[in-house]
């Protein structure tokens, strides 16, 4: 009798929308038919998503990877592994595929490799490391070593997250709350998700530190409803932590408290900003509240409260666990540590791709990302969400940093960059942006709500050819409201979008846009 | 047979001291019944000590609350960015067309309902769409239709 064939395959959900759950009862019946005993495990994603469903299967403690696996190669590669032949699917070992290869992976370490609901298999390859050194220190010097890391805010803002940290810490309160926003809600980013489905107790554990740092005992994570799996995986996640002591009322026999919740969102982009955020998990309208005071000061029930991106707070266990030296090293300037850019849209190579930062975004687009699937010129990408620019090839070579893009009329963000090739209308694209707007507005400020129903129409008398010098002056002054006149980034930051589209692809609005000689 | 009074008092009652309970609630209701009937709003408003109005605020705010019974098998089409960049506009017509739907719309049979979902998180594999509860990652009009049927099969079989 031989050991058993060791696979792994994803449950994340993009390799579950390309078939991985067919492709595993295929391996189960086909197994079963060969008299082959196999496991399989579950895994989050190794973020090659041209390859998933991409199966895993392991010799000598290589991991050998085949992929993109439909149901129908199933029986013949159960029989190429068995006679150990080589099959047209195989990828060599995954972990020298290059896409993988390059990467410094200090968030996503684990991700793709483990099963995500094991505390045993967490513990054993590294998690819990952080913890246990903050565990050790001071609620101040964990603080400390967060501000020295230099880490910022991946929600968006990129807000130092050590300087919130200590507004929280130094605020009295009988009681104060960590809140995990992961609402997700920009196109072209699945980098929570994709943590959360794939290594859920790293969010735990560095949740976990900022309450022991800040002096919380509550946590709760945000999480939108349209991740139905993320949901499921954390729920089971959260349970396990409580029965392995990683959190409760004794974390790992330190006689520290903190408990966790998962809180699920009902569709409302506006939900991810983190005042709208609170107001909801209060159980009411979503509507954004004015700043100051600060939801460090005065958060969630009126008590203090830090929010942070579920990026933000899985960098955390590494900073802590290595140090903020190590941290400060990887990265350049003031955007230090490491980013999980996300490469979506028309692109051959789309997925999650874990850098220091300082890389171009060319080569995230064309290197890394193959350019556009369609194999069609890259026209565009829009990088950092719905309320980010849009930036022509002729900016590629800016390096994907805060400071620069700032500098460039763009931002970071949540790390999202979507691909567009030459069939890309930036009209269309800038109408949208309004459009969006209008459907996910609060409704708190009129520049924003009916400023963004305005912007829609500008943009169809401007494509329709209809008094359009008047528009385009008409729409700037709309834009210069929005920006003047909005409570947050929603109202306040559609601008970006539209105006970088007009400002880079002048053509698209202009008189005969979209015409070719030849018509 | 419409769901009584004392059935949705017994859905929402025990989230009163959950935190975001009212939310949490309304979506037990409208799992529970497929919908949230009127009737919703003043018992929930009762539980949680609001007024009608707030609660129907609550309801009228989020996108996954709706009023009216949707169809039996519901399928989202992603209109966010990436998925515009990987043909998702083309897409959402080629479903149309085979459906003869609008995008917002329930068929008269009851069976379907078409709607838009602003981004699955599976962006780097555009077009995303979902079927039920099935989700499509680099989705076609074809893989629609298919987990359309095998959705309807589901149903039928109960
Ligand atoms: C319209 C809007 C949507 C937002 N959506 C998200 C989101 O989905 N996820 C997120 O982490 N932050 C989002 N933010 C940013 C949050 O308001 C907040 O800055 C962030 O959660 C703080 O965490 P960080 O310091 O870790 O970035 C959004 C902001 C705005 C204005
Ligand atoms: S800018 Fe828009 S989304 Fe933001 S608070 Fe005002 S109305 Fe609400
Ligand atoms: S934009 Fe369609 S899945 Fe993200």
């Amino acid at each position: 009798m031989g050991d058993a064939l060791n696979l792994f395959l994803p449950l994340d959900s993009v390799a579950v929308a390309l078939g991985a759950d067919d492709v595993a009862s295929a391996l189960r019946d086909e197994a079963a038919k060969r008299k082959l005993d196999v496991t399989i495990t579950r895994t989050g994603s190794r973020g090659m998503h041209w390859l998933e469903p991409l199966l895993e299967v392991e010799s000598d403690g290589v991991r050998f990877g085949y992929g993109p696996v439909d149901i129908g190669d199933v029986g013949a590669l159960l029989d190429a592994v068995a006679a150990n032949v080589r099959h047209p699917k195989a990828l060599g070992s995954v972990q020298d595929i290059p896409f993988f290869k390059h990467q410094t992976r200090i968030i996503f370490e684990r991700c793709g490799i483990i099963d995500p609901v094991s505390t045993d298999q967490y513990l054993s390859h590294g998690g819990g490391a952080g913890l246990d050194k903050a565990l050790r220190m001071s609620g101040a010097e964990i603080c400390e070593e967060v501000l020295a890391s230099g880490v910022r805010g991946r929600g968006g803002a990129g807000f130092p997250a050590g300087i919130k940290w200590k507004t929280v810490a130094e605020t009295r309160a009988d009681q104060k709350y960590i809140v995990a926003n992961a609402d997700e809600g920009d196109s072209g980013t699945f980098a929570d998700r994709m943590i959360m489905e794939g290594d859920p107790f790293l969010l735990i554990e560095g949740m976990t530190i900022a309450g022991v740092a800040v002096g919380a005992t509550k946590g709760y994570i945000y999480l939108r409803s349209e991740y139905p799996v993320a949901a499921r995986i954390l729920a089971q996640a959260i349970d396990r932590a409580y029965s392995a002591g990683l959190i409760g009322e004794n974390i790992r026999g330190s006689g520290e408290r903190f408990d966790i919740e998962l809180f699920v969102g009902a569709g409302a982009y506006i939900c991810g900003e983190e005042t709208s955020l609170l107001e909801s998990l209060e159980g009411k309208r979503g509507e954004v509240r004015a700043k100051p005071p600060l939801p460090a000061v005065e958060g969630l029930f009126g008590k203090p409260t830090l929010v942070h991106n579920v990026i933000t707070l899985c960098s955390i266990p590494h900073i802590l666990a290595e140090g903020a030296a190590s941290y400060r090293d990887l990265g350049v300037g003031k955007s230090t540590g490491t980013m999980p850019f996300q490469i979506a849209g028309n692109v051959k190579h789309g997925g999650l791709y874990e850098t220091a930062f300082g890389l171009p975004l060319r080569a995230l687009v064309e290197e890394i990302g193959g350019g556009a699937r369609t194999g069609r010129p890259v026209r565009a990408v829009q990088i950092g969400g719905p309320l980010g620019a849009y930036l022509p090839p002729s900016l590629f070579h800016l390096q994907m940093d805060y400071e620069t893009m700032l500098a460039n009329g763009a931002g970071v963000g949540h790390g999202g960059i979507v691909v567009f090739d030459e069939d890309v209308d930036l009209l269309e694209q800038a109408r949208y942006a309004f459009e969006f707007c209008a459907e996910e507005s609060c409704g708190k400020c009129t520049p924003c709500r009916v400023g963004s129903v305005r912007g829609v129409e500008v943009m169809d008398r401007i494509r329709d050819d209809i008094d359009r010098e008047q528009n385009l002056t008409v729409l700037d002054d709309l834009c210069e409201l929005m920006v003047d006149g909005s409570l947050c980034a929603m109202g306040g930051m559609t601008p970006i979008p539209v105006k970088s589209a007009l400002k880079h692809f002048p053509e698209d609005f202009a008189i005969n846009r979209g015409k070719s000689d030849a018509e | 047979m419409p769901p009584g009074d004392q059935e949705i008092r017994s859905i929402i009652e025990p989230y009163l001291n959950k935190t975001g309970g009212l939310i949490t609630a309304l979506r037990a209701v409208q799992e529970a019944i497929g919908h949230l009937p009127e009737e919703t709003d003043a018992i929930a408003a009762d539980i949680f000590n609001l007024s009608r109005a707030e609660v129907m605020g609550v309801i009228s705010f989020y996108a996954d609350f709706h009023r009216a019974p949707k169809g039996r098998t519901v399928i989202r089409l992603c209109a966010a960015e990436a998925c515009q960049a990987a043909g998702g506009r083309g897409l959402q017509e080629q479903v149309e067309g085979r459906l003869a739907l609008k995008m917002g719309e329930t068929a008269p049979s009851g069976n379907i309902t078409l709607e838009t979902v602003y981004c699955l998180g599976l962006c780097s594999a555009a077009p995303a769409a979902m079927v039920g509860e099935r989700l499509l990652a680099r989705a076609d009009v074809e893989r629609v239709a298919d987990a359309l049927n095998d959705a309807d099969g589901n149903a039928a079989r109960g």
